[in-house]
């Protein structure tokens, strides 16, 4: 449709705009690596979900005949059994739904508290910023491993202790990125026009600031997610993850590890799955970086 | 136009800039003592070069910027006594034009919800279809096609985004917009058609304006009054015609003759008053006039003492110690 | 004899991922030795990128065709090695930030100097006494002292001023100044005008100024060329295009301009519409969209830059405006 504008000129007439998320979605979908990733990471996450109606097997089911098999397709063991007799092709997939888990939730627990209290701090800046700073400078400072070490011990070994300490630790970072966004949003003409307009603080911050922050954020998120599981896997490695019989992938890793010669499969498969889900999420942060920052490249 | 609607008394804004040390401060005057008034439905010029407060002082006026010192009375209320809740209801009849069209926009927003964001913040009661209707309606007087509501600024061109900057300002009938460089980032072709808008907005509204520009010819065809500002403080400021038919500041009549003329004839003709040197640091300003490191007509005076605001006559008052002696040349370009 | 520059069928396409933008097409332009050429647009008219482009200075995603003749010789698309010979040398340039083209850790002493010890085989006492007497020629006080400063400890118009007579060190035949005064303030800009005009008269070099303002080229110009969406549309003797524009659009940016030589009273009488698209330029006239007077020709044919006098070309259907 061609109509003339009031100034004379004429242009074509989409009804619908599109947004800077939609063009941003557009440029994401032009980036292979990117799209590659999103379909692995649904697929394993549909794995995990489904991962019970995937194999005949139960996660905790001990076969004793046999024990550290290799893989077999006669008995559906596709991935081998561990050092217990359990089916690994399960125990990886139910690996799959805490580790996600952890990486999801504690990434958002440090999306929500780091997004709020980055924009507020950097919003209302000056004492109030410097001292919301500060004390994420002193927690900062404060020894991660000690920090988790000494929740286990007074709380005892807890899958939601695990979320806790990562998103504790995790929205710091995120706070001070959401923070320095909010400071150069917070300068720009807009949020002037705002204050001209009689706009209250607190909107401002919800409508203008924070979705002028969130693409820088849901490139950190990704970029996180991976981070929060590598470190899961860690401190299961460490003995210090979920319980038995539940797993992770780090326990079954740490496990594999130990049966590396004997055994290479049990290490073999849950490695790769935590390293594709690790260059999955890794790709995914790149592509967004580059469709949501198109200056950038 | 004999409605005084603002009057703005020995304002000062000064910002203290911190010098390194041990938490040191060293005041930068952006804008020192400057008193004028505005009646409604009128357009005082305020035109100055880089650096020399005017876009402060626009803001100062707006509370946007606290002021340090002086008074801005609206509407024979003194804003600066009012409680953040009563200037935030105020702020209805205060409104913005800014310099960078896009930059003004929340890139996140569609044209609709920023035009209608005032509106919905000063009348949280108004149903979506009213909302509706005062935007489309305030598209069309800014020249926008209201089917564009949904779209985002930055599928729009400079122009047009200064239309929804308008509108927005407009959307709440304000007695007062500040328009500050509302031109300066556009095209000459365009410049001239955001010209012709506000011009046309403020005759049909009645409306009083601000306009702040660094574009003296620009200032000419918009203003009834021009306040020639430099380094935060006043100049001369004198009805439109008689500031430029008769400059009597040494700085308002160096601005004028510097200002290019589109006719190749006049400005072979026209002597320049080159001004030497350039502008001072406004951290460390010249003692006594401001202006004086660079008058040609500059004396010892000048340096002792900062020059008082006196009346020409009525309505043209000037900041100089030598007017009186110094001719009052119509300057070259306008011959 | 060659006039010293010759710029013919000169287009400019840049690659983008949403398709090609052409920045300018079948430009031809010609400038005559000591001459001064103003060439006038608006963002987006081309004029910029064609002199990027005969200094082969486009982005890495642009392609220059068709030919610019400095001094008889073709100069578009040369290696950077050719190229260099006679760019910073026989050309000069300066641009409307003049904080980009300096090196801000070194003084102005090094980044002047180096230029005369390469191209003028000086040594560096000799070369470091005719940058203080260039600074002092392009009106700096106090210049030995003032040339062991660092680009920041300048102001604008001080820094300008540095760029001109780096760009004059190596008495180049032509200087292409790009919106030099855009950045400063109206008085500064008086001086800087004022010192481009003198230059000239003293050194003999010709001018190539690249401005939005066609205030500046009402007095720094002999001759003026108006671009418009990649393309010159009008070309003529600076008297001659301010008394009577024979472009629509000239003479719609002309009536575009406030002016403080007169009252208007009333509106400015502005251009309608929006500037072009350069990714979708419209068939026939680019300038149809906006223009008062098309009619159906306009919509399919475009009109070529053709002389209407020995000095005036214009790229319009129309014989004369109404």
């Amino acid at each position: 449709m061609s109509l003339a504008l009031p100034d004379g000129s004429e242009q074509l007439l989409a009804i619908e705009g599109r947004s800077l998320w939609q063009d941003a979605w557009r440029r994401l979908l032009r980036n292979k690596a990117a799209i590659v990733a999103m379909i692995l990471l649904a697929i394993i996450a549909a794995m995990a979900v489904l991962a019970p109606w995937l194999s005949p097997h139960p996660y905790d089911e001990i076969y004793w005949e046999r024990i550290q098999a290799p893989p077999d397709f006669a008995n559906q063991h596709w991935f081998g059994t561990d050092g217990n007799g359990r089916d690994l092709f399960v125990r990886t997939l139910y690996g799959a739904r805490v580790s996600l888990m952890v990486g999801i939730l504690a990434t958002g627990v440090s999306l929500l508290i780091g997004v709020l209290y980055g924009a507020t701090a950097g919003f209302l800046g000056g004492r109030i910023d410097s001292l919301m700073m500060r004390f994420v400078d002193f927690m900062y400072s404060m020894p991660f491993m000690f920090f988790v070490i000494l929740l286990m011990v007074v709380f005892g070994r807890n899958i939601f202790l695990i979320f806790v300490a990562l998103g504790a630790v995790e929205w710091l970072t995120m706070a001070r990125i959401v923070r320095g966004q909010t400071l150069s949003v917070k300068r720009r003409d807009f949020i002037e026009a705002a204050h001209a307009a009689g706009v209250r603080k607190r909107k401002i911050i919800t409508r203008h600031i924070i979705p002028n922050v969130l693409g820088p954020v849901i490139v950190y998120m990704t970029l996180t997610i991976p981070q929060v599981i590598l470190t899961e896997s860690f401190l299961s490695f460490l003995g210090l993850g979920v319980q038995e019989p539940l797993t992770s992938w780090g326990v079954l890793i740490a496990e594999g590890a130990q049966q590396m010669e004997s055994a290479p499969w049990m290490l073999i498969f849950p490695a790769s799955f935590l390293a594709v889900t690790l260059f999955c999420f890794n790709f995914l942060g790149d592509g967004l970086r580059d469709a949501l920052d198109p200056k950038d490249r | 136009m004999s409605e005084q609607l603002l009057r703005v008394e020995d304002l000062s804004v000064h910002f203290a800039l911190p010098t390194g040390f041990l938490g040191g401060h060293r005041p930068l005057k952006a804008v020192d003592g400057v008193s004028f008034t505005l009646a409604a439905g009128e357009t005082l010029g305020i035109v100055g070069e880089s650096g020399c407060g005017k876009s402060t002082l626009g803001r100062a006026i707006l509370r946007l910027i606290e002021p340090t010192a002086g008074r801005v009375v609206w509407q024979g209320q003194p804003l600066g006594a009012l409680a953040a809740d009563a200037l935030r209801g105020l702020r209805r009849d205060l409104q913005i034009v800014f310099q960078d069209p896009l930059a003004a926009l929340d890139p996140r927003m569609t044209i609709g919800e920023i035009i209608a964001e005032p509106l919905v913040t000063h009348e949280p009661a108004l149903g979506r279809a009213a909302i509706r209707a005062r935007v489309e309606a305030i598209m069309a007087e800014t020249g926008l096609l209201p089917q564009l509501i949904n779209r985002y600024p930055h599928e729009f061109s400079g122009g047009q985004c200064q239309r929804v900057g308008i509108a927005r300002a407009m959307i709440l009938q304000p007695k007062l917009i500040v328009c500050d460089e509302p031109v300066s980032a556009l095209d000459v072709s365009i410049q001239a058609q955001i010209v012709n808008l506000l011009m046309r907005l403020q005759a049909s509204h009645g409306l009083a304006m601000l306009f702040i520009s660094h574009d003296l010819a620009v200032v000419r065809h918009v203003s009834h009054r021009i306040l020639v500002l430099y380094l935060g403080r006043l100049m001369e400021l004198a009805e439109c015609h008689d500031l430029l038919a008769a400059p009597r500041h040494p700085y308002t009549q160096a601005l004028i003759s510097a200002v290019p003329i589109p006719d190749p004839a006049r400005e072979r003709r026209k002597r320049r008053i080159v001004l030497t040197g350039e502008l001072p640091s406004p951290l460390d300003p010249p003692s006594g006039c401001v202006f004086r490191t660079r008058c040609p007509h500059a004396r010892p005076i000048c340096a002792e003492q900062i020059p008082r605001i006196e009346p020409v006559r009525f309505g043209h008052s000037i900041a100089c110690h030598r007017w009186q002696e110094l001719p009052a040349t119509p300057p070259a370009a306008l011959a | 004899m060659p006039p010293l520059l010759a710029v013919q069928g000169l287009g400019i396409r840049f690659a983008t991922p949403d398709g090609e933008v052409v920045a300018a097409d079948q430009v031809d332009l010609t400038l005559a030795a000591g001459e001064s050429l103003g060439i006038v647009g608006e963002s987006g008219s081309g004029k910029t990128q064609l002199v990027l482009a005969m200094l082969g200075l486009l982005a890495k995603n642009g392609r220059a065709t068709g030919s610019v003749r400095f001094q008889g010789e073709e100069i578009l698309n040369l290696p950077a090695a050719a190229l260099n010979r006679v760019r910073g040398v026989k050309i000069a340039m300066i641009f409307q930030d003049p904080m980009t083209s300096l090196n801000p850790y070194l003084k102005i002493r090094r980044q002047m100097t180096e230029v005369l010890v390469a191209h003028r085989g000086l040594d560096e006492p000799a070369a470091r006494a005719r940058c203080i007497a260039l600074l002092e020629q392009v009106g700096i006080p106090d210049a030995a002292r003032r040339i062991e400063l660092y680009p920041h400890e300048f102001s604008g118009g001080m820094r300008q001023r540095v760029m001109i007579a780096i760009a004059l060190l190596c008495q180049p035949d032509l200087l292409i100044a790009d919106e030099p005064t855009t950045a400063l303030d109206v008085t500064v800009q008086a001086q800087i005008l004022d010192l481009l005009a003198r230059l000239r008269a003293e050194l003999g070099m010709a001018l190539l100024l690249i401005t939005h303002d066609l205030g500046v080229i009402a007095g720094a110009c002999e001759r003026v060329a108006v671009m418009y969406g990649g393309r010159i549309v009008e070309e003529a003797p600076i008297d001659a295009l301010f008394a009577a524009p024979a472009h629509p659009y000239s003479r719609g940016l002309l009536g575009s301009m406030p002016r403080l030589d007169l009252a208007q009273p009333g509106e400015l009488a502005a251009i309608p519409g929006q500037p072009p698209n350069l990714q979708a330029l419209p068939a026939g006239c680019v300038y149809r969209p906006r223009c008062t007077f098309a009619f159906e020709r306009c919509r399919s044919e475009r009109p070529d830059l053709r002389a209407m006098l020995p000095d005036r070309r214009k790229a319009c259907h129309l014989e004369h405006l109404p």
